[in-house]
């Protein structure tokens, strides 16, 4: 074995990566659940490569055959419903996953110096995500799959002067079709997942080039004993290959239960309105993404300010992109002279509070009707402006509010 | 501090999610669905392909299938359930043609297969006790969920006839039912056999509903057991970490 090793390493750095990445990569050892999120994201990811291979050997992009072949798989394919839910349902679980990861980087300031590369790519990584998700999500070729598809493509047709023709091009139709349907079969099955692959392998290298943050913020190679190793650092392995594991089965316990009992989750994870076949004729009553998209969905429908130049519309989809993109911003946007919550003060803790709730509030705004009061006396529409300029002010303000922010000094050593 | 946040994050969405499905379908009777009674869900199939299957299909369901999943013999399948030319394996389309039925009805019936998942068993369950007479439409019936609706009313056999009344004219707030002649059921068999039929439609939507729990049991357990191991595993491991 050792004879086949060293062959090895003298052709290929096998010893090496694995002390570089597994045996000798050391990590706070403080680490609290929220840190599983990352791991957790890796092997959804994998699974969803695996039952998505299994789901394209039944599947047919073609619009006469998509739909039943999607029923084929729930039916005469052994044991595919099994895949096809896992499929489904750990898109949303990703999601789920992503937003608690992206939260714990706003909690513990992971994303300030010197992790900025590691937040970018990880931005990139969200956005490739959403769009895995979206090209994913027409493949049915049920009537919300359509329809979502109409609405979400149509939108890049208020861009100015080249706006309906880049609709069109992206469709490769007038309206969504059978080549829209091709062309996102061959996106969502190798386009994104090559560049998700490669975004995680960027992701993850530069996170070791700098070495993980912690709930202190406290970068533990300062702090070295004799031999170069972090005092406060355990080897990733066995350390947290082990405790990823525990974290790993809390999580897929959930997962799974929700594959083999709740599936559609009351309709948030597969929508009632996808069991018809797409239909041209038939719009659903309300148009809606799936929830992890929704936020940004109430934000374009939050401006309805016709007498802005360009329209509404226009105005609404800068918005959204401007949401999305302000994220990346965030470590230069964030002033404070410390990482994580624990030492900040009541400013950031009450924004980031602020912050989430009102996250949840416009993803819930998201998934309703605009006209509808869902929340006490407003309407939806009039409660997703509210959240819209909550949204922004959040970045906006921040460089302001993180400077004034008193904070605690972080201590040399992680807390006891 | 966490804690407390996740408890946001989580009650956020589910609260919202309890929220968001509570909404919607007024009115509507609620179908006692039970997929472990076998016999309840043969009742369904029977009326299922000897009524609905005359017009709609159920195209996405094999004959074979069903009959496998429900315990029903291939002799009875052959007999009662299929059509002369139709073979087991066949799947389970309508016996009309579809431009004929575009012709009598002015639309084709959509097909059964989903409908109890796109429309929800209690849609189902209320929808097929809610037709009543009416002279003014094409085939003389008319139905109070679903107004308008070009579909009679199949089952008047075992139903009877009945009117509705409204508050004023048609299509106004409904009031009750009044029975015209009694049908060969009485109202308390006839939903029980509409139950019945429900409960097949939720089956025929999902067959993986009657292994999906059984199974999704197991791995659950499996799921616990592994992951109390990896507890423990974690414990000893992390043991000498001060």
């Amino acid at each position: 074995m050792s004879g086949l090793m060293r062959w090895m390493d003298e052709r290929f750095p096998v010893t090496k990566v694995w002390k570089e990445h597994f045996a000798e990569y050391y990590a706070p050892k403080n680490f609290n659940f929220l840190y599983y999120f990352g791991a957790i994201l890796t092997i959804i990811l994998v699974l969803q490569i695996v039952t998505g291979i299994i789901l394209t050997m039944h599947y047919k992009p073609d619009v006469e055959l998509a739909f039943a072949s999607v029923e084929y798989i729930m039916r005469d394919v052994p044991a595919g419903w099994f895949v096809r839910y896992l499929h489904s349902v750990g898109a949303s679980m990703i999601f789920v996953a992503l937003y608690i990861h992206m939260f714990r980087g706003l909690m513990y300031g992971s994303h300030k110096s010197p992790r900025e590369l590691i937040w970018l790519l990880g931005m990139l990584l969200y956005v490739a995500m959403m769009a895995e998700a979206f090209f994913g999500y027409l493949l049915p070729w049920g009537n919300m799959s359509y329809w979502g598809a109409q609405v979400i493509v149509s939108l890049f047709a208020a861009i100015p002067f080249i706006g309906e023709g880049l609709a069109e091009w992206i469709r490769g139709d007038y309206v969504i079709s059978d080549a829209t349907l091709n062309r996102f079969f061959a996106f969502h099955v190798i386009l994104l997942p090559l560049l998700l692959a490669l975004l995680i392998y960027l992701h993850i290298v530069a996170l070791h080039k700098v070495g993980s943050n912690n709930p202190d913020g406290v970068e533990i190679k300062k702090q070295k004993d004799a031999t170069g190793k972090p005092l406060d650092g355990v080897p990733f392995h066995p350390y947290y290959t082990i405790k990823d594991t525990f974290g790993i089965g809390i999580f897929f316990t959930i997962y799974l239960a929700i594959v083999f009992f709740i599936p559609e989750f009351g309709g948030w994870f597969l929508e009632k309105d996808n069991f018809a076949p797409a239909d041209i004729l038939q719009t659903p009553p309300d148009i809606v993404p799936l929830w992890y998209l929704t936020p940004y969905y109430s934000i374009l429908r939050a401006v309805t300010f016709e007498w802005l130049p360009g329209g509404a519309k226009l105005w609404g989809v800068i918005a959204m992109g401007a949401a999305i993109v302000i994220f990346f911003f965030l470590p230069w946007l964030d002033r404070s002279r410390v990482r994580s919550i624990r030492y900040r003060g009541w400013m950031y803790k009450t924004m980031l509070t602020l912050f989430v709730i009102n996250f949840v509030m416009l993803g819930f705004l998201g998934t309703r009707n605009p006209g509808h009061i869902d929340l006490f006396w407003l309407k939806n529409v009039t409660w997703a402006q509210v959240g819209l300029i909550i949204y922004f002010a959040f970045f906006f303000l921040m460089p302001i509010y993180t400077r004034l922010d008193k904070t605690r000094p972080e201590p040399d050593r992680l807390r006891k | 501090m966490i804690a407390r946040y996740i408890i946001f994050l989580l009650f956020g969405f589910f609260g919202s999610a309890a929220w968001a499905a509570g909404g919607g379908g007024a009115n509507l009777d609620s179908a006692s669905i039970n997929l472990s009674d076998r016999q309840s869900l043969q009742r369904g199939a029977r009326t299922f392909v000897n009524y609905c299957l005359s017009c709609h299909g159920a195209s996405y369901m094999r004959y074979e299938r069903m009959a496998n999943d429900l315990g029903i013999s291939d002799e009875l399948l052959r007999e009662n359930l299929m059509g002369p030319t139709e073979k087991p394996g066949d799947l389970m389309t309508s016996r009309m043609p579809a431009d004929g039925a575009k012709q009598w009805f002015g639309v084709v019936p959509p097909d059964l297969s989903l409908t109890a998942r796109y429309r929800r068993p209690d849609w189902i369950y209320t929808y097929m006790r809610s037709f009543y007479v009416d002279d003014t439409s094409p085939t003389g019936w008319n139905n109070v969920l679903y107004p308008n609706v070009a579909m009679p009313n199949v089952l008047y056999e075992w139903q009877g006839y009945r009117k509705a009344y409204f508050d004023k004219e048609q299509g106004t707030k409904f009031k009750k039912y009044g029975i015209l002649s009694d049908g060969t059921m009485t109202p308390e068999e006839f939903d029980v056999a509409v139950t019945d039929l429900t409960n097949f439609m939720v089956y025929l939507a999902e067959p993986a509903k009657l292994v999906r729990y059984r199974v999704g049991l197991w791995v659950v357990i499996f799921m616990v057991i592994f992951t109390i191991f990896a507890y423990f595993l974690k414990k000893e491991y992390w043991r000498d970490v001060d």
